[in-house]
């Protein structure tokens, strides 16, 4: 299907002196879709030349236009030798592909060298033209919506959400290539950045088909990332959620017709079922199984538990008018509970080295294949008992035969999977209300692989194949837990040499199953009201067996509701659910690691690594477990925990956001003990620490606001028989005895938390968790998307990337002096972070993203990405005593809200066709006015500044301002390198200025597509390699976003009186694609 | 442990104030660093001396990063790299194109070139301005006077269209360029007690009455170079400086005209020779004059009928000039 790509090119500005003669330019431009290439006339002896150029056309498929970014490059024209290039512009084309998004890209973009950085500017205007017809398409997918954000984007509403899509694309990296070692860095680097371009560009388009074969209309919470396997090669994958979403002002009247596809697909998105292959039917019929048994979780639950009782358990999830559905929650939606749930497992598989000549052929099956598969089964409040110690239980071959099993089961009948509903995994952070129904716990698993060459780029079996599995673990995992989804999924790897940690986690749940099918608000309306779900605890109810609980973990009643069972601490990835109930705010909290490896080759080091890896998530447990107690709180949001693989050395950085849920128990202290009890000074000391340690819970207590209500015994007591008997929860044999000691175990825990102080190393870790500072006055911080106990934000944000390396000194490496200098690093950045943003005092930053590598021997790099964001300080005091009782109303307010929010939404947010009103608003915020600042100005005459301002952040929202248009995603990579370091101000000096550069390229981007702001902005990638000696230095960093237009509420009120008629515009395309 | 590599960068350029006069004043990172701990911010912030180090080499890598845009203004406003509101950009070019008043009193009216530029470390010496500081505040100077040198149209309306200085600014600028452009020697002894701010109202004069541009705007550095006829007949007035009588009947024939019309008569005629010296500013080959409220025609022997005189209505204090105007124009 053709389509035609116009590009104009206007004009340059600010062009590097090429001609030392006349210190001067003769600049043109190349401009090259494809394998066509226009030039512009040369514009003599200017550095701000006007070329004014014709329309260059480009005919070309739509696949091509997908595929391939523009490319235009900027050239000194050289009436002798070979003409000078200045630089380059890649231009995305892709948001110019569906119609809701940007008409035309057009304005003032840097040009990039990839040795000399930004030189001048150029003034491009592009346009496409489609003469499409949107369903005969079969390997373009234009028209499919792509979103970083990990949530439903602000100006849509989700019909149906489809579920997990994924993809991976390999490539040989040009940078191995034996041309690499005649041609010039500069075009190894160009070739670099034009091959990853059109690698995204394929992957985004290969995921657009599935989409669209899934009959959704957008990817959101997409997440693509590279790994640079180095000699083995260049993958490209991505994973997101497909959904079929409604823009919120196109009229209803487009629903049916969403509607009927998704009525035929209905079983699709949430076909849980664990292994489809044990249904002999289609995807059509298991919605009509009755009493969806559920025989895997029964395989792997060593108890009984039987599907019947199931129902009867399952008093909120039983009335669903449509009968009992796959939803299902097997074994026990309802009770049991959770706290943390870590397993990892890890599976190596390791290649011998083959004779070249037989790899070609029969690598497949001669492969040696090592697998170790080794369970660790974390059970936080497990160690919470006090009994287990560290040498107690920490490791549970418990799953492995559940895994096994499952996967045996899956062994049966390939042919019948059905790929799309193979993995029930959602991208997705935040969800819409009654989306999430409970929360199992955090399910991860890793996977230590060898590089090996890929052999046949169009076939990346091998690399499907790792995370294949990866994917089944963790879907077993959350079977285990009761749960029959996973959100907030993410994938990751480190690469160091040729072996390779794959990592993936994500937080079981389980979500009510309406709206995976058809999300009306009806549905959802109905839904609530027939499951009286007590708001703001729900979601903490164990989704498990209570007495199958695949870890022992305490349960107690939940105290918000007193119906259903919670656990005593909850870890989950996603952010915190808007309706939870909240006390206190939350803070940052960071587990911190590093293990000392021996130096080894291949297989060797694969197995070291292997070996590491169960004690190294034991330990960042163990002190995310201290941390939180030691907060005073009882739940982590957020969750995400990275191994970093180096050459000597692997690391361990967990962050989550600590907070303290109405609904669980109270946490209790820590308590210390000391293993020689009769040493009389060193009794002293344990006591003193025990003082330190309960001063410091009180203080945190008191910095975080938390004062939950008291409680008294008799009302803790008093309501447990009730619901008890409501709920017809109990089995007979257990009813009396069981659920009398929970509740002693319940009082007794208060103080339970014991750590065993036996040797040095121990007391180093309690003194190590003294020393975290908190942050100063006035400072928050999270690495959510917001700070629970916050929500007068004021419009004042500062996105910022800071990185630090440290060279660690040879001599002292030891476990300990590693950690020791990591958690200084970590610590010592974020000070440096309050210092700096002093002046936003009183603010919070959020969505704190830290990044470790291990560039070399004895490198560590800590890279973080956050946005900080000021509040109003009186307005927060008011609000945080109002919050409890405000999200306690809210229970009962929400059904009204979800009426009311679609059509608010309607009347305020901005048409779906650009023209008039948005226009204006753009025109508006692009100006510098837009800063608010301009009066402060002084006599100085700069009013003919002509750059716009772009907001970045990584949050999906911008306080103050509703984001009115979605432009399209922002996925960019760049490669800097130089042979000058010291010139360019040393490392530092050089990657300062490539960041600042590569923000520069992005807000130019967004604001060329009419923007004004990157929402969900996230580096993805900051790799930094740097030889002194030769003084030379190379980084890359990939970033995306989503491209966005905001107007500030007070502006949007004026703006909509203007545009009566503009809501009457036809509906977006959205829905006619789904047709 | 060391730290090989440590850097922040925000999306909106941090901007602090208080580093970047410490930078401008021309602190080493580690000076800057210990006259930071000195203001007490250790205390106000709980910060530590290493975060301090770390934020001040940030701080300083910016603005050295900057400085290249801060050469040509306008381009600041333009680049896309650092993202800075318009209230931070001006900020950052007056600060940079400020100057310290004992620095500009050792340069004014030399010839801005390399052997002056070797002498800043002379200055610097004298001053207690650091050397960098002289630099850049020379370089500046030279920056300045390089661009509008050859122009057309008003000095000052092109230093400020160029630079984006504040009208203040720019008309220091305007006089700096002037006096380099002529090279009045205000280095003389007799000269010492006068401040920049006396001769810059100097130059303003100057410009408005004496130089080409007073007599046609359309020409090149109208408002530079003094209009060659008017020196010539300028030389008339040598005269009163060199003889006493006619200076005291020039005087007295002024003071017999004035009186009683001006209001400020009496330290008129007290400060004779700073009025005499305002007086002469005011004089140019315009006709009629910029400012003469009395519209009074002095008939003073040397002088040729097409001169008129205003009467001093400013600035009194302004510096008795006189008997040095004498020295100017030798």
């Amino acid at each position: 299907m053709p389509g035609k790509l116009k590009v104009k090119i206007v004009a340059g500005r600010h062009l590097p002196v090429m001609d030392r003669a006349s210190d001067l330019t003769d600049a043109f431009v190349e401009v090259k879709f494809g394998n066509t290439t226009f030039k512009t006339d040369v514009y003599p002896k200017s550095l701000n030349p006007q070329w004014n150029s014709e329309w260059f056309k480009f005919e070309v498929d739509d696949e091509d236009l997908q595929d391939e970014p523009l490319q235009i490059t900027v050239l000194d024209h050289d009436t002798y030798s070979a003409n000078d290039a200045i630089g380059k512009v890649y231009i995305d084309i892709d948001p110019l592909l569906y119609s809701e998004a940007a008409t035309v890209i057009s304005g003032w973009f840097p040009i990039y060298d990839t040795i000399h950085g930004i030189r001048g500017e150029i003034n491009v205007v592009v346009k496409v033209d489609l003469f499409n017809d949107l369903n005969r398409f079969r390997q373009s997918s234009c028209g499919v919506k792509f979103f970083c954000t990990t949530s439903i984007p602000k100006c849509y509403r989700a019909v149906i959400i489809h579920g997990f899509v994924e993809e991976l694309v390999v490539n040989e990296d040009p940078e191995y290539q034996w041309i690499d070692r005649i041609r010039t860095p500069r075009a190894s680097n160009e070739a670099r950045q034009r091959l990853i371009s059109l690698m995204s560009g394929e992957l985004q388009r290969k995921i657009g088909l599935k989409v669209l074969e899934m009959r959704g209309n957008a990817v959101v919470g997409y997440l693509q990332c590279f790994d640079l396997e180095g000699e083995s090669g260049l993958v490209v994958r991505a994973i997101g959620t497909a959904c079929t979403l409604d823009k919120l002002s196109s009229p209803a009247a487009f629903l049916p017709a969403c509607n009927s596809p998704s009525k035929e697909m209905k079983e699709i998105p949430f076909n849980e079922d664990p292994n489809p292959n044990t249904h002999s039917s289609g995807p059509s019929t298991p919605l009509k199984n009755q009493t969806y048994s559920f025989s895997p979780s029964k395989s792997y639950s060593r108890q009984s538990s039987s599907s019947d009782t199931d129902l009867s358990l399952t008093p909120k999830t039983a009335p669903y008018p449509q009968g009992p559905r796959i939803y299902l929650c097997p074994s026990s939606p309802s009770l049991s509970c959770g706290s943390l749930h870590l397993k990892k497992s890890c599976l190596l598989l390791s290649e011998s080295s083959l004779p070249p000549h037989h790899s070609s052929l029969v690598s497949p099956v001669l492969r040696k294949s090592v697998s170790f598969s080794e369970e660790l089964f974390l059970a936080a409040s497990g160690m919470g008992s006090g009994s287990a110690g560290k040498e107690g239980g920490p490791f549970k071959a418990l799953l492995r035969q559940q895994t096994q099993s499952a996967l045996e089961q899956r062994g049966g009948s390939p042919h019948r999977f059905c790929r799309r509903r193979e993995f029930p995994f959602f991208t997705l952070t935040a969800f819409p209300p009654g989306f999430l129904v409970h929360v199992g716990g955090v399910v991860s698993a890793r996977s230590v692989k060898l590089l090996d060459r890929i052999h046949n780029p169009d076939e990346p079996e091998t690399r499907d194949a790792w995370w294949a599995e990866i994917r089944q673990e963790i879907k077993s995992h959350a079977k285990a837990l009761g749960c029959h989804a996973v959100v907030g999924y993410s994938e990751s790897t480190s690469i160091c040499e040729e072996v390779c940690i794959l990592s993936a986690s994500g937080t079981a749940a389980v979500l009510n199953p309406r709206f995976l099918q058809d999300g009306t608000v009806e549905g959802c309306l109905e839904q609530r009201l027939e499951e009286n779900l007590p708001a703001g605890c729900g979601f903490c109810h164990i989704p498990y067996d209570e007495l199958n609980m695949p870890f022992p973990a305490h349960l107690t009643y939940c105290y918000n509701c007193r119906k259903q069972k919670v656990p005593d601490v909850l870890f989950t990835t996603i952010d915190l659910p808007t309706d939870a109930t909240v006390i206190g705010k939350g803070c940052l909290i960071q587990a911190r690691l590093c293990r000392l490896k021996k130096k080894a080759q291949a297989e060797a080091n694969a197995t070291a690594i292997s070996n590491l890896l169960p004690f190294m998530e034991y330990e960042v447990h163990t002190q995310l477990m201290n941390k939180l107690k030691l907060k005073g709180m009882n739940a982590l949001f957020g969750l995400r925990i990275q191994i970093t693989v180096g050459e000597n050395m692997l690391m361990g950085l967990a962050s989550a956001t600590g907070v303290y849920l109405a609904a669980l128990p109270t946490p209790g202290g820590i308590q210390i003990a000391g293993k020689t009890p009769n040493d009389g000074s060193y009794e002293q000391h344990i006591s003193h620490m025990q003082k330190k340690i309960n001063d410091t819970i009180a203080k945190n207590k008191e910095l975080y606001e938390i004062n939950p209500p008291e409680i008294s015994e008799e009302i803790i007591g008093s309501p447990i028989p009730e619901p008890r008997q409501r709920s017809r929860l109990l089995r007979s044999q257990s009813e009396s005895s069981d659920e009398v000691t929970e509740l002693d175990l319940s009082h007794g825990k208060k103080d339970a938390f014991v750590l065993e102080i036996d040797d040095t190393d121990a007391m180093e870790d309690v003194h190590s968790l003294l020393t975290d500072v908190p942050p100063p006055s006035g400072f928050y911080s999270c690495n959510t998307e917001i700070m629970p106990g916050i929500n007068n934000w004021t419009s004042e944000i500062q996105m910022f990337t800071s990185v630090r390396v440290i060279r660690l000194s040879s001599l002292n490496l030891t476990n300990h002096a590693l950690n020791k200098n990591f958690n200084d690093l970590c610590e010592n950045l974020l000070k440096s972070l309050y210092f700096k943003l002093r002046s936003m005092i009183p603010c919070c930053l959020c969505h704190v993203n830290f990044t470790v590598s291990l560039p070399e021997d004895e490198l560590i790099q800590v890279t973080v990405t956050a946005v900080a964001i000021t509040f109003d300080k009186n307005q927060a005091l008011q609000t945080t005593k109002a919050h409890v009782e405000k999200s306690l109303q809210r229970a009962s307010t929400d059904n009204e809200e979800l009426l009311q929010f679609p059509l608010e939404l309607c009347s305020d947010s901005l048409p779906s066709h650009p023209f008039p009103p948005a226009k204006a608003v753009t025109v508006e915020k692009t100006s510098p006015m837009g800063e608010g600042n301009f009066r402060n100005r002084s006599a100085a005459p700069c009013a003919n500044s002509t750059v716009g301002v772009v907001k970045m952040t990584p949050l999906s929202f911008i306080p103050g301002a509703k984001i009115t248009k979605y432009l399209g995603i922002i996925n960019m990579f760049f490669i800097r390198e130089t042979t000058s370091l010291r010139e360019e101000g040393g490392v530092s000096g050089f990657l300062h200025a490539f960041i600042a550069e590569v923000f520069a390229m992005v807000r130019a981007h967004v604001a060329a597509l009419g923007g004004n702001a990157v929402v969900s902005y996230i580096m993805k990638q900051c790799v930094f390699m740097e030889n002194p000696n030769k003084n030379q230095a190379q980084c890359l960093i990939n970033v995306s976003g989503d491209a966005v237009v905001f107007a500030r509420e007070s502006e949007l009120e004026v703006v909509s009186t203007q545009q009566p008629a503009a809501n009457c515009q036809p509906a977006c395309t959205g829905g006619e694609v789904t047709t | 442990m060391t730290s090989e590599l440590d850097i922040f960068v925000g999306n909106t350029t941090l901007i602090d104030e208080d580093v970047y006069r410490l930078w401008l004043d021309g602190y080493s990172v580690g000076d800057a660093v210990a006259l930071r701990v000195r203001s007490g911010i250790l205390e106000q912030t709980g910060a530590t001396a290493a975060v301090l180090q770390s934020d001040t080499m940030d701080h300083y890598r910016t603005f050295h990063m900057l400085e290249r845009l801060l050469h040509a203004p306008p381009k600041l406003l333009h680049q896309l790299i650092y993202q800075i509101p318009p209230s931070r950009q001006a900020l950052l070019i007056e600060r940079y194109y400020a100057f310290d008043e004992a620095f500009v009193r050792e340069v004014l009216g030399k010839k801005l070139s390399k052997g002056t530029k070797k002498d800043l470390d002379d200055i610097s010496t004298k001053t207690g301005i650091t050397l960098k500081s002289c630099r850049r505040q020379f370089d500046n100077f030279k920056r300045v006077f390089k661009v509008v040198e050859e122009m057309r149209g008003s000095l000052v309306d092109n230093v400020q269209q160029h630079f984006l200085l504040s009208d203040r600014l720019a008309r220091d600028y305007a006089a700096i360029v002037f006096f380099a452009n002529n090279r009045f020697e205000t280095g003389k002894k007799k000269l010492q007690y006068l401040s920049f701010g006396d001769f810059a109202f100097c130059a303003e004069l100057m410009i408005q009455n004496w130089t080409l541009g007073a007599v046609d705007s359309q020409v090149d550095d109208m408002d530079m170079d003094l209009d060659k006829e008017f020196l010539q007949d300028l030389k008339e007035l040598k005269v009163l400086v060199a003889d006493k009588d006619l200076l005291d009947l020039h005087k007295s024939l002024v003071c017999t005209a004035l009186r009683g019309k001006l209001g400020v008569f009496s330290e008129m005629e007290a400060n004779f020779k700073v009025c005499g010296l305002i007086q002469l500013l005011s004089l140019g080959p315009l006709q009629p004059p910029v400012h003469c409220p009395t519209g009074q025609l002095c008939s003073c022997p040397g002088l040729t009928s097409r001169w008129r005189c205003c009467p001093p209505f400013a600035r009194l204090t302004g510096g008795s000039l006189l008997l040095n105007t004498g020295e100017l124009f030798n």
